[in-house]
Formats: structure tokens, sequence, C-alpha cells
């Protein structure tokens, strides 16, 4: 019962304190792009890497399942839908849980354990202002632009396998990608990878903080920032397609 | 003034402050010296606000820290310099921004803050050092950048914790050295936490004895090294007390 208070309690005092941050923004604006190169476009090679595995995996399921029953031109329908819709941004979503989360709770771990977060409020600079919130607004802003890189390799990726491997055209492929196409399609898959983007981003930045007892306690941090930022990718995926579809 | 008025603080089951009282008075250096574990660095954040008592207060220029808003607190904090026990300096920054992140928090124009780390740096004989960055920095060099980032503050009080330690005894005097060049020049009060024998008393004006959470014995570097306590004198011996015995 207890845990549960003290969950609810650090819950409260972090939205107050970004709120708080949020606000000063003459501290975390001079940080947001370094952030936003860090954690989005050095992300970006993940993401390409995962897509084009995604797009060749994709392509090759759907023609073994749409034999005789179904055209065939429904490959590009089928790899179109499923990349932007849901393998994009989930997987990309996976992918950079793993990177940025890990990569922001041992940084921020690291920060706690050698006393630099206790520094930085000698200094009289709110942790939030100047860790948090540049981390969690570059994560929110980036994930999308990183999800739409991989939307369309992921794509391409599709399509050059159904040429090359699968006995259809590039008519044909474009054929059965416009035959479903609706626009909500994109806007959907990138409204959701920005919330995963936040999501991943706090889930590190709270792990991070939360750190005690030098390197194992920053491994522990890591560990349950990944797993928890792969477990809230999973909800907030069920989450939107119950509001949004 | 900073003043602990019967301040308790416990993590989980165990008690570190257990009634902890002391006024810090203006201007001078006073050492908290006592055994590892009993609470010496736990005060010395409670100055700061990073802990809060569990039941007693901590008052600092008559305002109680516990009960500061996040604005008045943050200001009080621009007052107060806070020197780690492993300098805690920032490790994907360079000395300058080291030293500059807390005056451009402060407010001042570039030019005053370049100036400030210059002759902080000088200071502490690291001119040299300004666009190093920590992991570049023997131990030594980097707890002199930590008191350097103190002063350039130029606050009201500086407060070290453990500034000698692991520090070679040449290194040491040298920080001695500098924590009194700091106090001169700048007038600060200083609170230093240490379990170095030697240099409390080198830079000491009082020594304030911890054990078991609260204040054993408090005094002038003379009255400490005359004490009749037994316990407080086998410390300033090395050697362990038997009961109350040395």
């Amino acid at each position: 019962m207890s845990r549960v208070r003290d969950f609810f309690v650090l819950s409260g005092r972090w939205v107050i304190e970004g709120r708080r941050a949020l606000s000063e923004g003459a501290i975390w604006r001079p940080l947001l792009f370094g952030q936003m190169r860090k954690l989005g476009v050095d992300s970006i090679p993940v993401a390409v890497f995962v897509a084009v595995f995604t797009g060749i995996v994709l392509a090759l399921l759907s023609s073994y399942m749409f034999t005789r029953a179904i055209p065939l031109y429904f490959v590009g329908t089928l790899v179109t839908k499923a990349v932007m819709l849901e393998l994009g941004p989930v997987l990309t979503g996976m992918a950079l849980a793993g990177r940025v989360g890990a990569n922001v709770a041992a940084e921020l771990g690291t920060m706690r354990v050698t006393e630099q977060v206790d520094a930085l409020e000698t200094l009289a600079i709110s942790p939030h202002a100047y860790l948090v919130t540049p981390r969690v607004i570059a994560a929110i802003l980036m994930f999308p632009v990183v999800t739409a890189v991989a939307m369309a390799v992921g794509v391409l990726s599709g399509w050059f396998t159904a040429v090359n491997l699968l006995d259809l055209s590039s008519v044909e492929f474009l054929r059965g990608a416009r035959q479903f196409y609706n626009f909500k399609d994109i806007w959907f898959g990138l409204v959701k990878s920005a919330s995963f983007g936040g999501v991943v981003a706090t889930m590190g930045c709270f792990e991070g903080l939360s750190a005690r007892g030098g390197a194992e306690g920053v491994g522990r941090a890591t560990t349950r920032a990944v797993v928890l930022g792969c477990q809230a990718i999973l909800v907030l995926d069920a989450f939107w397609a119950l509001v949004l579809l | 003034m900073i003043q602990f008025h019967d301040v308790h603080k416990s993590f989980g089951t165990r008690n570190v402050l257990n009634g902890f009282s002391l006024a810090i008075p203006e201007g001078q250096t006073t050492v908290l010296m006592g055994f590892s574990g009993t609470g010496k660095s736990v005060a010395l954040k409670h100055i700061v606000g990073l802990l809060e008592p569990d039941a007693g207060r901590v008052e600092v220029d008559g305002e109680t820290v516990g009960d500061l808003a996040y604005e008045e607190l943050m200001r009080l904090r621009t007052r107060i310099g806070f020197v780690f026990q492993f300098a805690a300096l920032f490790d994907s920054l360079t000395v300058h921004d080291n030293l500059s992140l807390g005056l451009k928090r402060q407010g001042l124009p570039p030019d005053e803050i370049a100036t400030r780390v210059t002759e902080s740096l000088r200071l502490v004989e690291l001119s040299d050092a300004e666009l190093r960055f920590p992991a570049e920095l023997s131990g030594g060099m980097r707890k002199r950048v930590g008191i350097a980032r103190a002063i350039a503050l130029r606050p009201r009080y500086i407060l070290y914790d453990e500034p000698t330690t692991g520090l070679d005894p040449v290194t040491t005097a040298a920080m001695d050295e500098l924590m009194l060049r700091a106090r001169h020049e700048l007038g600060a009060t200083s609170v230093v936490v240490t379990h170095d024998v030697r240099s409390a008393f080198a830079i000491a004006d009082r020594i304030a004895f911890l054990h078991e959470g609260r204040i054993r014995q408090v005094g002038t570097v003379e009255e400490i090294r005359a004490t009749d306590d037994a316990l407080v004198r086998g410390f300033i011996l090395g050697r362990p007390a038997t009961g109350e015995r040395v």
C-alpha cells in the first residue's frame, strides 16, 4: 500500500516539477537542438536497419499468404498499411526505447550517483529544467521524424523485395499501395510515435534520476527504463488504436 | 548565520542525525569532524535543501530552509557554494563551462562570467585547464576545479564535503591553503566536513565533533586539542577508544 502511495506522491511531484521546468525556457531551450540531434538524428541508422528488414519480411510473408486466393498486387497494400499503421511506429519505438531509453537512463543515472545532479541543484538549476525537459521535448519532436524515415524505408524495402524477388511489377505494387491508402494512415503513425517518444524519454529520465547505489544501480535503472519503455509503447499502441481508429 | 535546531534524519531504519544542533558563526571556518557514517555530509546537505529533516529545522540567514518556496530556495542556493567530495564536475562540459553554468543561471553578462571564471581558475592555479574536460584532470585537479566552481559564485557561504579525502599529503596541504585563501579573499563563512585531523587543525576556527548523529563537542582548535573527552581524543590521536577511554 505504501508503495502505491509513494508512486502517486512521486508522480505528482514529477508533474509539478515538469510544469515548473517548462516555464524555465532559458535553461532548457539552448539544450534542445543538441538533444534532438543526439536522440533523433543519431537514431536514424538503427531505425533504417529495422525498417529495411521489416519491409523485406512483410513483402515475402504477404506474397506467401496471398497465393492464389488474393491478387498479388495486394502485397503493396499490406506492406504499406502495416508499415505505416503499426510496424513502422512500433518497431521504431521499440528500437529507440532500447537506444534512447538506455542512453538517457545511463547518463542521468551516472550523474545521479556521482552527485552531478546534486551539484546542479546547488547551482540553483532545476534538474527537471536542465536534464529532463530538453530530452522529453526532443524525443516527442524527433520520434515522428525518425518514424517517418523508417516508414519510407520500410515501404521502399518492401517494394524493392516485391519487384526483385516476387513476380510483381512496380506498377502493380503501387496499385496495391494506393488502393486502400488513407492520409490518416500517416498521421496516425506519427501521432503514436510522438507519444512513444515522450514516454520513452520520461521513463529514461525517471529511472536515471531515481538510480541509487553506484554502477549496479545505474545498470538496474537502465534495464528498467528499457523494459518499462517497451511496455509503455505496447500499452499506448493499444490505447491509440482504441481512440483513433 | 547557519543554525541547526534539533535536526533528526533517518534513512529507512538507520538514524543518521539524532537531535543535531549547531550554530555556525559568520566569517569563520567551522569544521564538522567525526567518524565515518556519523552524519556529517548529511548535515551539510540540509543547508542547501538537498535533504529535508524528518524533525527539527535548519536556518540560513534567519530563513528556515524547509519552509522556503521554490524561488526562495533557488535564491538561497545562489548565496551558497558547495564543494562535493568527488568534485561532481559535469562530465560533458569543459572546465570553463562547469564554472560558467552557475554564473549564467545568476544572469551575469558574458564579460563578467569570463572574468569570474578566469579569476577563480587563477585562484586555484588551474588557469591552463580552462578548456579541458574533467576526464582529462587528476583527482586533485578536479577537486580544485570544484572549489573554483564554488568560489566563482562569490558565495556568502562555502560548504566543503570531505575536500581532502583520497589526496596525498602534499596535495592535501595545498587544498588546505586553497581553502584558507578562498576564505580570506572572499570573506565567506566556511563549513568543512572532514575526518582529516591535520587538515581540520590547519583550517578551522572552530571544530564541531559529531558522534551518533549529534554534537559531542564544539570548541576552538586549542580546546579540541586539549579535550578530556576520551572519544574525541581517541579520534584526534588516531587510536580506538575503549568505551569512553583512550
